[in-house]
């Protein structure tokens, strides 16, 4: 399959950690805490530039929960950073009950998302991470497509009151947007909750999220040449969703296909679903990981065996058209 | 601002007397509110009694009519299991009227059946699943330091509770950042849900535990109002470490027919046991004024 153009590519764990320098300037009520990862999640920046507001918390995240939920009951603003399937699995009660509860401004900020951890295997893998904390009341869910849009969404967050769950990635990821965070000329604004067009299209609507947002722009070029048109929306925010977006997307295309760096049991798709069925049920199709757990390997090679790629998409699209009244 | 600020005072007879009696007090509104409750924790309340009634009436400096005084002391109670006890002392210090107290555990009260920060003024951290209270202490005291603030955060802990490695882990970074700013209070009542305690999971050696982590340890009759005091103040002039009191204490403590009794952890009194013990209660006020 043919790339859009030729992209630059990113980690969105490396603009984290450079937004959180930026917004350390600034906002001196930032606390960063890790546990023995930061070399990975990329606080580490922020430790070496304000070493008084950053606590290492060493290989023990629901203590880190608890200290973030201390400091944050204190007016800090604070950021808690390890592995996604440690984030939210070590310390899933704590997030819950001493943050979540409480309504406390907590920010954890998850690398190593999905499957395109790679090599380190199933251990490190996490598929869970967005059914597990948008079900969670008060919690805002945020998956970034690439690394400027992590860098606004770190912004936003700093700016958001409330406890949120940021997702990203390990590996190096194609930059869909321009640094200004504009798309294809347009210039967007970030604001948490609101989904982006990137492409308009009356056919079928792909809605994806995360490092899934490149493949569907993939996706698009290629139903394009066999006649389809597609309409991409970019959901970053998946909690709280944007209703209005999906629903006028059911009713414009009929047909919504998801993507998403996730189980297919609970995550984006199911979010998508969840809102257009209670007002316009259209046909649907979910890409995503099957129930199952992956395998270690190479990190492309890996989301292609597991049915990650824009072909799986396009092939989605078929059957959901074929769906369609 | 109506501060209260009583840690100067001086530990006489007077102050002795008066928090004893604030302990039995304390001990009367638990027993009403969970029979009134029909449910609840009154067994670890009655052996927090006293550290709870030292703490907020002469320990602690705080403001009831401002909860979020940025310079307050920090109380997290850890073992939230036990906020009747908390309820109650935090009525008597004027930061919400006594008649919400007989409205715990019901639809729509401040009162939550364990703590809740954003629901009930005075309450500083959402508890109740063991274990996590000292973790919460641990960003509190990071962050009274960052802020250049003196005031201290203390941390009431159950025995049965340590048995959860995260209050292991939040003693050990406890330790690790030198948190002098911050105490925890072991109510050592030697009971837990299904029982003893060291017939359910060994803690002991406690106090060795506490110092092999870096704690300076204090062990105290969790009863003596006087022992209670020093050791508190005693803690604030220990630098560089953390300080853990191990308060030795009874289950059920106050009402004969409930001290040691583990069926009282999670079970209130019947209405003619609730009579019983409040008689039991007020001949131990009768003997408190001869005294």
């Amino acid at each position: 399959m043919s790339k859009i153009k030729e992209v630059k590519t990113m980690a969105t764990r490396d603009a984290y950690g450079k937004a959180l320098v930026e917004l350390g300037k600034i906002h001196k009520d930032i606390v960063v805490l890790d546990a023995d990862l930061s070399s990975s999640t990329r606080t580490q920046y922020f430790a070496r530039e304000f070493p008084d507001r950053f606590f290492n918390f060493g290989i023990a995240e629901a203590n880190m929960m608890g200290a973030a939920a201390g400091l944050a009951s204190c007016g800090k603003i604070v950021f808690a950073s390890t592995f996604a399937i440690f984030a939210t699995q070590r310390a899933y009660n704590q997030f819950r009950q001493s943050i979540a509860y409480p309504n406390l401004n907590v920010k954890v900020v998850a690398s190593h998302g999905g499957i395109s951890v790679g090599e380190d295997g199933v251990s490190h893998h996490c598929t869970e991470d967005i059914a597990s904390m948008r079900v969670i009341p008060n919690v805002t869910v945020i998956v970034p497509a690439d690394a400027v849009e992590t860098r606004e969404a770190v912004k936003a967050l700093v700016k958001h009151y409330g406890p949120a769950y940021l997702r990203l990635g390990r590996p190096k990821i194609p930059v869909i947007y321009e640094d200004d965070y504009s798309f294809e000329g347009k210039k967007l604004n970030f604001k948490i909750g609101e989904g982006v067009t990137l492409k308009d299209g009356s056919d079928v609507t792909i809605v994806a999220t995360g490092l899934m947002v490149y493949e569907a722009l993939q996706a698009f070029e290629e139903l394009k040449k066999n006649g389809i048109s597609a309409r991409v929306i970019n959901i970053h925010t998946i909690k709280p969703i944007d209703a209005d977006l999906l629903v006028k997307a059911a009713k414009e295309t009929g047909a919504i296909v998801t993507a998403e760096e996730h189980s297919i049991i609970g995550g984006l798709g199911s979010a998508v679903a969840e809102t257009i069925v209670q007002s316009y049920p259209v046909p649907m199709q979910f890409v995503g990981v099957k129930d199952i757990f992956a395998e270690s390997g190479p990190w492309k090679e890996l989301l292609k065996k597991y049915g990650l790629t824009s072909s799986e998409i396009v092939e989605a699209v078929k059957r959901v058209l074929k769906l369609k009244k | 601002m109506t501060v209260f600020d009583h840690k100067d005072e001086p530990h006489d007879e007077e102050l002795i007397q008066r928090l004893r009696k604030i302990a039995l007090e304390i001990r009367k509104d638990v027993l009403l509110m969970t029979t009134k409750a029909g449910s609840g924790h009154p067994g670890g309340s009655l052996s927090a009694a006293e550290i709870i009634a030292c703490l907020y009436f002469h320990h602690l400096r705080y403001d009831p009519e401002n909860p979020q005084w940025e310079d307050r002391d920090r109380f997290v109670l850890s073992k939230g299991h036990i906020c009747p006890a908390l309820y109650s002392a935090l009525s008597r210090a004027g930061f919400f009227p006594r008649e919400a107290l007989w409205t715990l555990r019901k639809i729509g009260s401040i009162l939550q059946g364990h703590p809740d920060m954003k629901k009930t003024p005075g309450v500083e951290a959402s508890t109740g699943s063991l274990g996590q209270g000292l973790s919460i202490g641990v960003g509190m005291a990071l962050a009274g330091r960052i802020d250049k603030k003196s005031y201290r955060v203390y941390v009431l802990l159950g025995d049965g509770e340590l048995d959860e490695g995260q209050v292991w882990e939040a003693a050990m970074s406890a330790a690790h950042y030198r948190l002098d700013n911050l105490l925890a209070i072991i109510d050592y009542n030697g009971l837990q849900l299904d029982g003893p305690v060291n017939q359910i999971m060994s803690i002991e050696p406690i106090a060795e535990k506490w110092e092999a982590f870096g704690w300076h340890v204090i062990e105290i009759d969790g009863h003596n109002v006087r022992q209670i005091l020093d050791a508190l103040d005693f803690a604030e002039r220990i630098k560089g470490k953390p300080t853990a009191i191990i308060a030795h204490t009874i289950k059920g403590k106050g009402i004969s027919f409930m001290e040691g009794k583990v069926e009282f952890h999670g079970k209130p009194l019947t209405e003619e046991q609730l009579k019983l013990a409040l008689k039991e209660l007020e001949l131990q006020e009768k003997l408190l004024s001869i005294e």
